[in-house]
């Protein structure tokens, strides 16, 4: 009973904290306070994956996202100055209130799917107690180097291609 | 005192359809480069967390493992595309994606 409580509690302040920052990264003018938004809806999306009983992808959203991914996106931000940018942002014009306006009904059809929607299907082995026998992150791990071994070979010539490519393009050509 | 049910599987598909949603009208309206490139981290985010409900509903691991594979595509896409802004960045002085009209005819 408390237990379920704390998960709601724990559920709908997570729930109301990612969507409340990521309103406001996306309606903020500086790029930087945005970028800072961006971070806070990501750590509660992680809170929300622990609630979920995935600590792994939990731990490598605030690794992966909040950490690595952003840490890349302000360094670009302070290295390109976009003081002049700010000005620019201003305008609405008819065809983004229109393209907004669509958007929204599609999150109203996506909403009305998932409301009518029940999740059916065959249920996996690994029940929460399962793997909170031997750890969340044992049992990905043998569900990754086993079943998804070659995936994640390809994962991994994908993050290779990925440095190739980031380095040929920030490389200063000689005209 | 009423016993709360367990939280239904639909408010976290929900959830993730606010975050896609969100994320969606900020690439339709943002006109910054940069800030269209986090509205689409966000989008993911949202296809993340509907993919690790899903998972948790149906006591399996592939959505965790499909989650992994998101977010190595995700890394190696944040580091060519901000490589790519800081290029058209020096070839233009700008990343405002109105005037990042080269292959235009």
């Amino acid at each position: 009973m408390i237990a379920t409580t704390f998960s709601w509690l724990v559920f709908i302040g997570a729930g109301l904290v990612a969507i409340v920052a990521s309103l406001l990264m996306v309606t903020r003018r500086n790029p930087v306070h945005s970028a800072l938004w961006l971070i806070v809806a990501f750590f509660s999306i992680a809170i929300i994956y622990i609630s979920l009983n995935a600590q792994f992808i939990a731990v490598a959203q605030v690794i992966v996202y909040a950490g690595a991914i952003m840490m890349l996106i302000l360094f670009v931000i302070m290295l390109i100055h976009l003081e002049r940018e700010q000005e620019l942002t201003g305008k609405i014009t008819g065809a983004k209130i229109v393209a907004s306006f669509i958007t929204i009904i599609l999150f109203l059809e996506i909403v009305a799917a998932v409301l009518s929607f029940r999740v059916t299907g065959m249920k996996g082995p690994f029940t929460p107690e399962m793997v909170n026998g031997f750890g969340n992150v044992r049992a990905v791990g043998m569900v990754l180097y086993g079943k998804y071994m070659f995936p994640f070979e390809i994962a991994s010539i994908l993050l290779l291609i990925g440095i190739v490519g980031a380095v040929v393009l920030s490389k200063r050509r000689k005209e | 005192m009423p016993t709360l049910p367990q939280i239904p599987q639909s408010l976290y598909f929900a959830l993730s359809a606010i975050l896609f949603t969100i994320g969606a009208v900020g690439v339709i309206t943002r006109r910054n480069a940069i800030i269209i490139f986090m509205c689409l981290e966000l989008m993911l985010n949202g296809v993340n967390l509907a993919f690790i409900a899903a998972g948790s509903a149906l006591n399996s691991l592939d959505g965790v493992i499909f989650v992994f594979f998101v977010m190595t595509v995700a890394a190696a896409e944040a580091a060519v595309g901000l490589a790519i802004f800081v290029m058209i960045f020096r070839l233009k002085g700008s990343v405002n994606v109105d005037q990042i009209n080269l292959l235009k005819g």
